[in-house]
């Protein structure tokens, strides 16, 4: 456990040094969903249809936008050729950098959400809805990021391609997540899909680190 | 007495080095590329001439002879390309992910015709050229697998890292075929559920047998096409080799 939580207190602490880049996700973020509206035009009822997809991919891109720093950040002053050496497990260290991923990039979104539903005219249960389908799905984006950001590390434009590796993977959880929001809309029960976005959330706990250092092993061989 | 001679056995593993196969793949290939070019002759005459009118499509519903085979293939070519990957990695084979590298074109392209008959199928008989549900969203993943192989791949300047690392990729993504082949059973989609099986089958026979003829059209075609282009993977990567270089015609 020392391994995961040293890592995990080191990455928060770097990410507390450097608040530009997580507040440069957020404002990404922000700034995304606002473009929707104005794109499309005002009509209240439009907008509320849109409002849980439109956060949904927000999130996403979001997340894909801020994957790449997870491991290019250490692999250029070679503390990661030192994780890999260490005695701890690696999976063990990829789960702790990955945690402090989601907390810096993932529960930001969550919280910021609501605010922006508030442009959408989401109703209040709907925001809950939303708050707690973006509360099990960014952890997901970020554990199954942390494989595509295993696979890319060091390559040249590795963040488009980053992208185009990870997001076919998380399109279930974007289904799923917006899904909730849609089927509490439409008056249906959202308990299928919390059940399912829950079990994604316990898959990709489970692999996705494991696989994760698998791919740092073969990008740092 | 005459003493019969004995029986030696062949041994299979020489065929994993890249030197002994690309002569092997050479023999094979032009046998497939028969079994394609003819089966796809005879086939597409019954489905097109033999077989009679839909009751409920009419002519329409013809695509299937198309669309039906390379959906099927879209999914094997997926399964067996990320096989040969995870070969690749276990044994460190060379060969095994040239393999994975020469499937994953002819994936894609099965990948993009079914998705493209289908919507030429869906027109007609749907009214729409593409509807969001859960066959035809994750055969549109599994082309964004492909293709995400493929860039993984040619991004990487070390082509072992690369034949690695797009192996492993390969065999995170292997999840979604059981996915796209369940989806119609899983969601309530307005894609056809299985109405072919070990069981038994609802189609009429006549169709039923043009369907299985062009199926084992597309096999053949594929096949040859991967053994085709394993060959060419095999001359590049082993251009070093003095085998390579007079199969080449080069000093």
């Amino acid at each position: 456990m020392t391994g995961f939580v040293v890592v995990l207190r080191r990455d928060l602490r770097v990410a507390l040094r450097r608040r530009s880049d997580t507040f440069s996700t957020l404002i990404f973020f922000v700034m995304v969903v606002s473009l929707f509206p104005l794109g499309v035009g005002p009509e209240p009822q439009l907008l509320r249809t849109m409002a849980p997809g439109v956060l949904w991919v927000a999130a996403m891109l979001a997340s894909m936008l801020s994957l790449p720093r997870l491991f290019a950040d250490d692999h250029g002053d070679g503390t990661l050729e030192q994780l890999l050496l260490s005695t701890h497990p690696l999976p063990l260290l990829v789960l702790g950098k990955t945690l402090a991923h989601w907390v810096g990039s993932g529960l930001p979104l969550v919280v910021l959400s609501p605010v922006l539903a508030l442009q959408f005219d989401l109703s209040a249960s709907s925001t809950g809805v939303l708050m707690l389908s973006l509360l099990l799905g960014t952890p997901i984006l970020s554990l199954v990021g942390a494989m595509g950001a295993a696979l890319t590390v060091g390559l040249r434009g590795s963040s488009a391609l980053l992208s185009l590796l990870v997001l076919p993977l998380t399109i279930p959880v974007l289904i799923f997540g917006a899904g909730a929001v849609e089927a509490h809309n439409a008056g249906l029960g959202v308990a299928g899909h919390f059940s399912l976005l829950g079990a994604l959330l316990l898959v990709s706990l489970t692999a996705a680190p494991w696989v994760a250092a698998a791919a740092l092993r073969i990008s740092m061989e | 007495m005459p003493t019969s001679k004995p029986i030696t056995r062949v041994n299979w593993f020489q065929f994993a080095a890249p030197q002994r196969f690309y002569p092997l793949a050479g023999k094979l290939m032009p046998w497939f590329a028969a079994i394609g070019v003819i089966l796809s002759v005879y086939g597409l005459y019954l489905g097109l001439w033999v077989a009679p009118t839909d009751a409920t499509q009419g002519q329409a519903y013809r695509i299937i002879f198309v669309h039906v085979p390379t959906a099927w293939m879209s999914m094997v070519i997926y399964v067996a390309m990320a096989g040969w990957a995870g070969a690749g990695l276990v044994f460190n084979s060379r060969l095994s992910s040239m393999m994975a590298c020469a499937l994953a074109p002819t994936g894609a392209l099965m990948t993009f015709l079914a998705l493209w008959t289908g919507a030429l199928w869906g027109k007609p008989t749907w009214g729409a050229w593409w509807v969001w549900d859960a066959r035809l969203t994750s055969e549109l993943v599994l082309l964004f697998l492909y293709i995400g192989f493929m860039s993984l791949h040619a991004s990487i300047d070390d082509v072992r890292r690369a034949d690695r690392a797009a192996g492993l990729l390969a065999l995170i993504g292997v999840v979604n075929v059981p996915i796209i082949y369940f989806s119609v059973k899983w969601w309530n989609t307005l894609h056809q559920g299985a109405s072919v099986s070990f069981k038994g089958t609802s189609m009429a026979t006549p169709m039923l047998i043009a369907m299985l003829v062009m199926t084992f059209a597309f096999w053949g075609y594929c096949i040859a096409v991967v053994l085709k282009r394993v060959r060419v993977i095999i001359l590049e990567r082993e251009r070093h080799a003095a085998w390579a270089r007079a199969e080449m015609g080069v000093a």
